[in-house]
């Protein structure tokens, strides 16, 4: 239940991008249209799934004091060993869609190295180390993180596509608008805070 | 490359250090080409830490360290690297710079270190740095690489803390924990929360663009 819970609040009330701003570049430069933000929000999905208990076992069996041979300490070395994994992991995982499923491969192939640099990730992973979640935690958080991202692009994807055709002062047209409507959408999210299962 | 060229490069920069050329790398970003509002870059780190003018003031300084100190050394390093592996390669400097500003503020700041938290990692997925590293380290050389990464920093730095004024001052009624505004002023919660910070860019966007008549168009 503690891990459902967990699972919940990743998605809508710690949501990626409402309430840490984390992978906010990909999410304002790729929402122009639904069909591309959910091809997105799915590769975010999945790679943040794979990458953040890959970097908890990495914590757990590498990094921590005394993990690989009594009285070394490398969590200082955390930032690298998790960025070279994240990097290294998108690679692998493009490589395999490539050759398992060519039509997935099509699909998300233009994102997938993208999210290398994409801040949910390495965000991801740098709350698993900082809240001290164990594996069954990790999996739900990251798992719940990602859908939580997936809803926010595809939200403001098909908002954009209407604002389209409204009467936007110019300046204002573009960036400022998302931001003032990603605000408003993070208010309505805010609704959600306090929900316990 | 050898070293050997890149010095006599280097020296021959210094002399026009402060030409009007090199002076526009760091005054460009500042307004016309600013990472944030014009390029559309780091916004990720930006917002976070912005609640306060403290922890945003030391987010910009150790962006802007880190823009510049990989700024260079990826510029002195940029005939030797690989193009298939240079992702990797300017990941893993941009990481050693973040270590070291990370060690240094637990070390020097520690209350600054812990109210940053996790953004303090996540520089290194800050775009504007990838961005610049791209965009410019790789094809110029070091010295102009430097002051174009303090540039954008700056540019960054400066976004930052007006975002930063506003939400303390109209949530929390103070700067820098000096408070400012009339006793009677009640704090308004909306600039504390998140959407605050998106609000308040978005008003600093459409008030910066309408200033350069930048326009996008969809």
């Amino acid at each position: 239940m503690e891990i459902f819970n967990l699972f919940i609040k990743s998605i809508f009330i710690n949501n990626m991008i409402f309430a840490y701003f984390l992978g906010m570049c990909s999410y304002l430069a790729v929402s122009k249209n639904v069909k591309t933000a959910i091809g997105l929000g799915i590769a975010v999905t999945f790679v943040l799934t794979i990458t953040t208990p890959l970097n908890w076992f990495i914590k757990t069996y590498l990094l921590v004091p005394d993990a690989l041979i009594e009285g070394l300490d490398l969590s200082f070395l955390a930032y690298i060993m998790y960025i070279a994994v994240i990097a290294s992991a998108v690679q692998l995982v493009e490589m395999i869609v490539e050759k398992v499923s060519p039509a997935l491969y099509g699909a998300l192939g233009i994102f997938l190295p993208l999210i290398a640099v994409n801040c949910s990730i390495l965000g991801g992973a740098l709350f698993m180390d900082q809240r001290n979640y164990t594996l069954m935690e990790t999996v739900a958080f990251s798992f719940g993180s990602g859908l939580g991202w997936f809803l926010a692009i595809v939200a403001i994807a098909a908002i954009r596509e209407k604002l389209q055709y409204s009467d936007i002062p110019k300046p204002l047209k573009g960036l400022g608008i998302t931001f003032i409507i990603t605000g408003l959408m993070g208010i309505a999210f805010m609704s959600f805070s306090g929900i316990k299962l | 490359m050898s070293t050997a060229t890149a010095d006599v490069k280097v020296e021959k920069k210094r002399e026009s250090l402060f030409s009007k050329k090199n002076m526009r790398l760091i005054s460009d970003p500042l307004n016309e080409n600013n990472p944030i509002t014009v390029q559309v870059l780091g916004i990720c780190s930006a917002l976070a830490v912005t609640a306060k003018v403290e922890p945003a003031f030391w987010m910009a300084l150790a962006v802007t360290f880190v823009t510049a100190a990989s700024n260079y050394i990826i510029s002195l390093m940029r005939n030797a690297i690989p193009s298939s592996i240079r992702i990797i390669v300017q990941l893993t400097v941009v990481a050693t710079m973040v270590i070291l500003v990370d060690l240094f503020l637990k070390a020097y700041v520690y209350e600054m270190s812990k109210l940053l938290s996790v953004f303090v990692g996540l520089i290194i997925t800050n775009c504007i740095i990838m961005g610049r590293l791209e965009a410019f380290a790789m094809g110029n050389k070091p010295l102009p690489s430097l002051l174009d990464g303090i540039g954008n920093g700056l540019g960054y730095g400066a976004i930052l803390l007006s975002v930063a004024v506003i939400r303390e001052l109209l949530g929390s009624g103070s700067v820098l924990g000096w408070p400012v505004l009339p006793a009677g002023y009640v704090n308004n919660n909306l600039m504390v929360v998140p959407a605050g910070a998106l609000f308040t860019l978005g008003i600093i966007i459409w008030a910066q663009r309408s200033y350069n008549k930048y326009y996008e168009t969809e």
